[in-house]
């Protein structure tokens, strides 16, 4: 390759024919542009005048210089110039690429193992043997794992980056298994490491050390916490020369159950800043919801944060027996809620609306006896799995609940009256709380001395107890009782909330045994002591990349073990132990990320950012616009530029240069609304028409002819609803059940047809849908000229039942003389189609629908009907062609075109009751408010 | 063989309803007015009343008018006269040019107008021909359709020269051309159209590009019929030169004009053809 400064050329022989440049320059200048001819009357005129210029016509010089320009791009062009060749590797002997496959190297991943690969290439070239080593995943039997270079370039595109930092000290000692000198190439994530420096002078007593470390500030986002009511997000840097931006946002499953964005927030790092913080508002709900805050477009485990319970607040219902006034310190509910308001969200109020909010908790302190409703709510939501924790106190103890039976919202069958100890008028000392058993969710905490116990309530001992005992005193009396009901549990603390029966609401222990039992949430990152006995299994996995995986069955890790350095046996990920989770993230709250040290002798390189670049395309393209614009030039110089045409020609010429230099960022703009269309172009826009105005809709039955008359029905009562009412609908439209949206039509026309294919069962659901929303079909058998005689059912009869099988439909009655439909516009006795007499059914009005005192209709405000049956042919007698004048003919005569009218005024009830709903019922008060307006 | 003859003169007479059509529509826009002689005579108008005098024939005396009094009247008649004007139109092949698609060739524009003029004569009452016809002006739409279908007929010649051969004395002419061609056969044309008492108009139709001459660069003009070539190498610096001659040609065709009683007009092919067709008119009315 010939290289000319930064600039080396493939192809350097073509340079030569650079030479003919001067010869070119000769033969163009020598050579006019040719003439025009042109016809014109006015040449008349011209003859005799002589040109003023009498030197030869010429190219003019800078037309010349264009051209030249244009050649000489041509001739660079192909000759294969490349800007920064990649220099050729000297050296000889094993080369060893060490990588830092940690979280840090993530999010350029691809451009170090590229710069890696650049240099493996020479390599190959040359024959060197190449032995890749990631320092996480040292060669076990230690030595150089030596390849070919080749084989060593398919090893490092093998390579991943670990979700955990990179420690140094292990390859200090593999390095003393490995003999020999060889030359290195280490590929540095940037990250300071205590015996980075160790290494790197180890490395060089070996050989020659190239160190590959990119430029950019390595991010890592630290967990998001909760501080004043606001999330508090935070992200630290490397280095902070420059100011920079990075987007946060916070991912979570919607109400659906989808993934999606629920938060987002810009933090922003000053100049020579490492730190920055962004504070973000968000609701309970949507902050519950959030599983992780991610930088975007970083790809690295260090800039994702699961979330885990410091995040989330659970809902606790509070419902305590009546304290006297002014008694706060003894109110049952005082400690509960000093103990858990700074880490949930408490509410009190009555039990039915505290359930309807759906709490994660409820917590009943001292309430022996519920309401027979409530307590039926209680157990229902418990079995949802809630966790009810109950407290004793002495209604529970006076009560009588749970005394012969076992109540389901106990725990256990509870003895009368309990017991005191340690009081005045009693034997013996309070006692205090023996250390928790292994299997209790308390495993683990330290017991303090001074708790004591003084009353309680005692368990009826059973064959049960022991299992559901999950605390008890020294002398084995049970403290805390638990038992499961259906999903959830129902948990039982013998003492009271308060500190009358027990100094347990006093101490440290109330709000861990909280915390343990899923009641309240930490606030900060979990102590090693707090999680001590605890057994925590991972349930998501971090990969380098930060991408989530299942954990899939992986052995659990010992609470202490949570709060060390990550490693492959505590890959960052989230653990979970019963209800509790708790995330171990790579950057914890106090991370500091600092720029790697490197010895003196050592200066990092990176190629990255002056890669090779190929500039043949661009001088290729340069040569083509020269030639574009000597194009326009010369049209110029010839004077064809002139009139509408050359005007036009001469702004297509303009466009095609404009194209040819910019031709990248116009294809991105022209494919993304192309895709956009494509997605759900037509459908979209038929929904927004149909959003716009009342549009009536009728089924496609796969009948094309049937469904004609269908549109040319809807079509006539639209054109009537139009003249007659408010009503001003747009052009029916025939819908697929399967595919198409029906929410937006407000009826539905359905035509049976004897052997019209059944719907999908997604069909169905849809309609079902579409029937709870509030939607109407209009089932017409069509067969009203016939229905009525003979005992059994028209073909389209039972196919009209296998149709409606599947459907949510209410009972039905024939239409009720006194039913909405027959007033909801017009006051009508019948409804004819093109046939007339079939009855019609509708939803059955509730039983319990009385006539209203000097009423002539009863007072049935309920809903509309989601359903209409009838077999009159409607369409029909409403179906107008192009013309406006009817299809089809109804009857005979006068009376035929009465019979068409009546139809007209059902269609016009119909949809006037689709569209109001019992408006026209509740005007059986109208006489009641008139005389009311009248006083 | 030969068509029969329906076809052939359907054919040739294609072209010539638009053009009496396009022309009676320009001439609608056009006020008429009858060439009165301001002087009792033979005509359709009324002109006034006076008593009758003895030897006046009875079926002159104005029954109505008398009835009410005791004296007899007779009903005058303005004089109105009737007078020719005959139409030399440039049929030269200079004439077939335009510069831009979108507007008439200037022969286009020459019949159109000449054509529109003598729709309006012959609604006055006018008698109408071409001089190059070989029949007198005669009145009537027969006439308007002979002489639309001459105006079709074209030239061999790049620039036309004037046929007088009808030119009847005292009436009136009209010469519609480019008149790039030698100006010497045009004076000569007036002098003998003054010998013979003729007065008129000479309009000018002009390419808009021959009047801006919008060229540069090397060029090869050459005439339609391609009887004359001009080859010049920067034609934008004929320009000044050129529209100079363009000038003086007008003057000349003004001076004649004015000193054989005529009266000249430029007009453009992309101008609107009613304001020249007003032109012509009032011109031949004498009041413009």
């Amino acid at each position: 390759m010939f290289t000319l400064g930064p600039i080396g050329f493939v192809t350097p022989w073509l340079l030569a024919a650079l030479i003919t440049l001067p010869v070119l320059w000769l033969i163009l200048r020598a050579i006019p542009p040719a003439p025009i001819r042109r016809a014109f009357p006015g040449v008349a005129l011209l003859l005799g005048l002589e040109d003023e210029d009498s030197e030869a016509d010429r190219t003019p010089w800078w037309l010349l210089l264009l051209r030249m320009l244009a050649v000489a791009a041509m001739i660079l062009g192909f000759a294969g110039p490349i800007l920064n060749p990649e220099p050729v590797e000297t050296g000889s002997g094993p080369l060893v690429v060490m990588v830092d496959d940690s979280f840090a190297a993530a999010p350029d991943w691809r451009a170090r193992l590229d710069a890696a690969d650049r240099r493996l290439e020479a390599a190959a070239s040359t024959g060197r043997r190449v032995a890749v080593v990631a320092l996480n995943d040292l060669p076990a039997d230690g030595g150089l794992p030596l390849r070919s270079a080749a084989d060593a370039q398919a090893r490092l595109d093998g390579l991943l980056p670990k979700a955990w930092p990179v420690n140094h000290a292990p390859a200090l000692d593999w390095l003393d298994t490995v003999e020999g000198g060889f030359d290195t190439l280490w590929l540095s994530d940037g990250l300071s490491g205590d015996s980075r420096a160790a290494l790197a002078r180890a490395l060089q007593s070996r050989g020659g050390l190239t160190v590959m470390e990119p430029p950019a500030p390595r991010i890592g986002l630290q967990p998001a916490r909760i501080a004043d009511g606001m999330v508090r997000i935070s992200a630290t840097r490397s280095s902070g020369e420059a100011p920079q931006d990075i987007e946060v946002t916070g991912q979570g499953p919607d109400p659906a159950g989808v993934e999606r964005e629920l938060a987002r927030a810009t933090l922003t790092f000053e100049q020579g800043a490492t730190e920055a913080v962004a504070e973000v508002s968000l609701p309970p709900e949507l902050r519950n919801r959030i599983a992780r805050f991610e930088v975007e477009g970083m790809r690295s485990a260090g800039t994702v944060s699961l979330a885990d319970d410091t995040l989330r607040r659970r809902k606790v219902a509070l419902l305590g027996g009546d304290s006297e006034e002014g008694l706060e310190l003894l109110s049952p509910l005082h400690y509960l809620r000093e103990a858990l308001v700074p880490t949930a969200d408490v509410m009190e109020g009555t039990l039915s609306d505290m359930i309807a909010a759906s709490p994660d908790v409820v917590i009943l302190a001292d309430v022996a006896a519920l309401a027979p409703t409530d307590k039926e709510m209680l157990e229902e939501w418990v079995a949802e799995g809630g966790l009810l924790l109950r407290f004793a106190g002495p209604r529970l103890a006076a009560a009588d609940t749970g005394r012969t039976e076992e109540d389901p919202l106990l725990p256990v069958r509870l003895r009368v009256g309990g017991r005191d100890v340690g009081g005045a008028m009693s034997w013996g000392e309070a006692r205090a709380l023996a250390p928790f058993p292994e299997d209790s969710p308390f495993y683990g905490l330290a017991v303090p001395e001074d708790v004591e116990v003084t009353s309680q309530v005692l368990a009826e001992p059973g064959p049960q107890l022991s299992d559901r005992t999950i605390a008890a005193l020294v002398d084995g009396t049970p403290l805390v009782t638990r038992k499961t009901l259906a999903d959830g549990q129902v948990v039982l603390i013998h003492v009271s909330a308060n500190a009358e029966w027990s100094t347990l609401p006093l101490s440290g222990l109330f709000v861990q045994m909280l915390e343990r039992l899923a009641v309240s949430t930490r606030t900060g990152a979990p102590e090693a002591g707090e999680l001590e006995g605890t057994t925590w299994v991972p349930e998501t996995l971090l990969d380098g990349f930060g991408a989530l995986d299942d954990a899939g069955e992986r052995p659990g890790v010992a609470g202490e073990r949570l709060t060390g350095t990550l490693g492959p046996d505590l890959p960052p990920g989230l653990y979970a132990d019963e209800d509790r989770r708790v995330a171990v993230n790579v950057i914890g709250e106090d991370t500091v990320l600092r720029p790697a040290q490197w010895p003196a002798s050592v200066v990092p390189e990176w190629q990255g950012a002056r890669e090779e670049t190929d500039l043949s395309g661009w001088l290729l393209m340069l040569a083509l616009a020269a030639l574009a614009i000597d194009v326009i030039a010369s049209l110029f110089l010839s004077g064809r530029l002139t009139g509408a045409r050359g005007k036009a020609a001469a702004s297509a010429a303009l466009i095609g240069v404009a194209l040819l230099i910019a031709p990248q960022p116009a294809q991105a703009q022209d494919a993304t609304p192309e895709t956009t269309t494509q997605d759900g172009g037509k459908s979209d826009a038929a929904l927004l028409a149909a959003t716009a105005e009342v549009t009536l809709a009728y089924v496609r039955t796969g009948d094309p002819a049937l469904d004609d008359v269908s549109a040319a029905g809807l079509l006539g009562l639209g054109q009537q609803l139009f003249s007659r009412t408010s009503v001003e609908p747009e052009v029916p439209v025939g819908v697929d059940l399967e595919t198409d949206e029906l929410a937006v039509y407000p009826l539905l026309y359905w035509p049976v047809t004897e052997d019209q294919p059944a719907p999908s069962s997604e069909a169905y659901a849809k309609l079902n849908a579409y029937l709870r929303g509030g939607g109407m079909i209009v089932f017409d058998t069509r067969d009203g000229d016939v229905a009525g005689f003979g005992s059994g059912a028209t073909p389209e009869g039972s196919r009209l039942r296998s149709l409606a099988r599947p459907l949510d439909i209410p009972p039905l009655e024939p239409i009720p003389n006194d039913h909405v439909l027959t007033r909801a516009f017009y006051l009508l006795s019948d409804f004819p189609g093109r046939y007339f007499g079939q009855s019609v059914w509708v939803e059955a009005s509730p039983p319990d629908a009385e006539r209203a005192e000097g009423m002539p209709f009863r007072n049935l405000n309920d809903g509309v009907t989601p359903i209409l049956i009838g077999g009159n042919d409607w369409a029909s007698a409403w179906a107008v062609n192009e013309n406006g004048s009817p299809m089809f003919p109804v009857g005979r005569g006068f009376a035929g075109e009465r019979q068409r009218e009546i139809a007209y005024r059902f269609g016009v009830n119909l949809v006037m009751h689709v569209l109001t709903g019992n408006y026209k019922s509740d005007q059986v008060h109208v006489p009641a408010l008139l005389e009311r307006l009248g006083q | 063989m030969t068509l029969p003859l329906r076809p052939r003169a359907e054919a040739l007479a294609a072209p010539l309803p638009p053009l009496l059509a396009d022309a009676s529509k320009l001439a609608r826009g056009v006020m008429l007015g009858e060439h009165g002689r301001k002087r009792p005579g033979m005509g359709d108008a009324f002109w006034q009343y006076r008593t009758a005098q003895p030897g006046d024939p009875a079926r002159s005396i104005d029954w109505r008018r008398s009835a009410r009094s005791d004296v007899h009247f007779v009903a005058e008649k303005e004089w109105q006269a009737a007078q020719s004007v005959v139409f030399w139109v440039d049929r030269g092949q200079s004439m077939q040019f335009t510069s831009d698609k979108n507007t008439p060739t200037k022969s286009d524009r020459a019949a159109l107008l000449s054509l529109a003029t003598a729709v309006l004569l012959v609604q006055a009452g006018e008698r109408v021909g071409l001089t190059d016809m070989g029949m007198r002006p005669m009145r009537g739409e027969v006439q308007l359709g002979r002489v639309a279908e001459r105006l079709m007929d074209r030239a061999e010649a790049d620039y036309a020269v004037p046929d007088l051969s009808i030119l009847p004395r005292h009436s009136r002419a009209v010469f519609v051309s480019d008149f790039m061609a030698d100006p010497a056969p045009i004076e000569a044309a007036l002098a003998t159209a003054a010998d013979r008492g003729v007065t008129g108009v000479l309009l000018q139709i002009l390419d808009p590009s021959e009047e801006a001459f919008p060229f540069d660069g090397r060029t090869v003009f050459h005439s339609v019929g391609n009887s004359l070539e001009f080859e010049t190498r920067k034609a934008g610096e004929l320009r000044d030169r050129y529209l100079d001659r363009l000038a003086r040609r007008k003057e000349r065709l003004g001076a004649m004009a004015d000193l054989t009683g005529w009266r000249f007009h430029t007009h453009h092919t992309n101008d609107s053809p009613s304001s020249a067709l007003l032109w012509i008119y009032a011109a031949l009315e004498g009041r413009a």
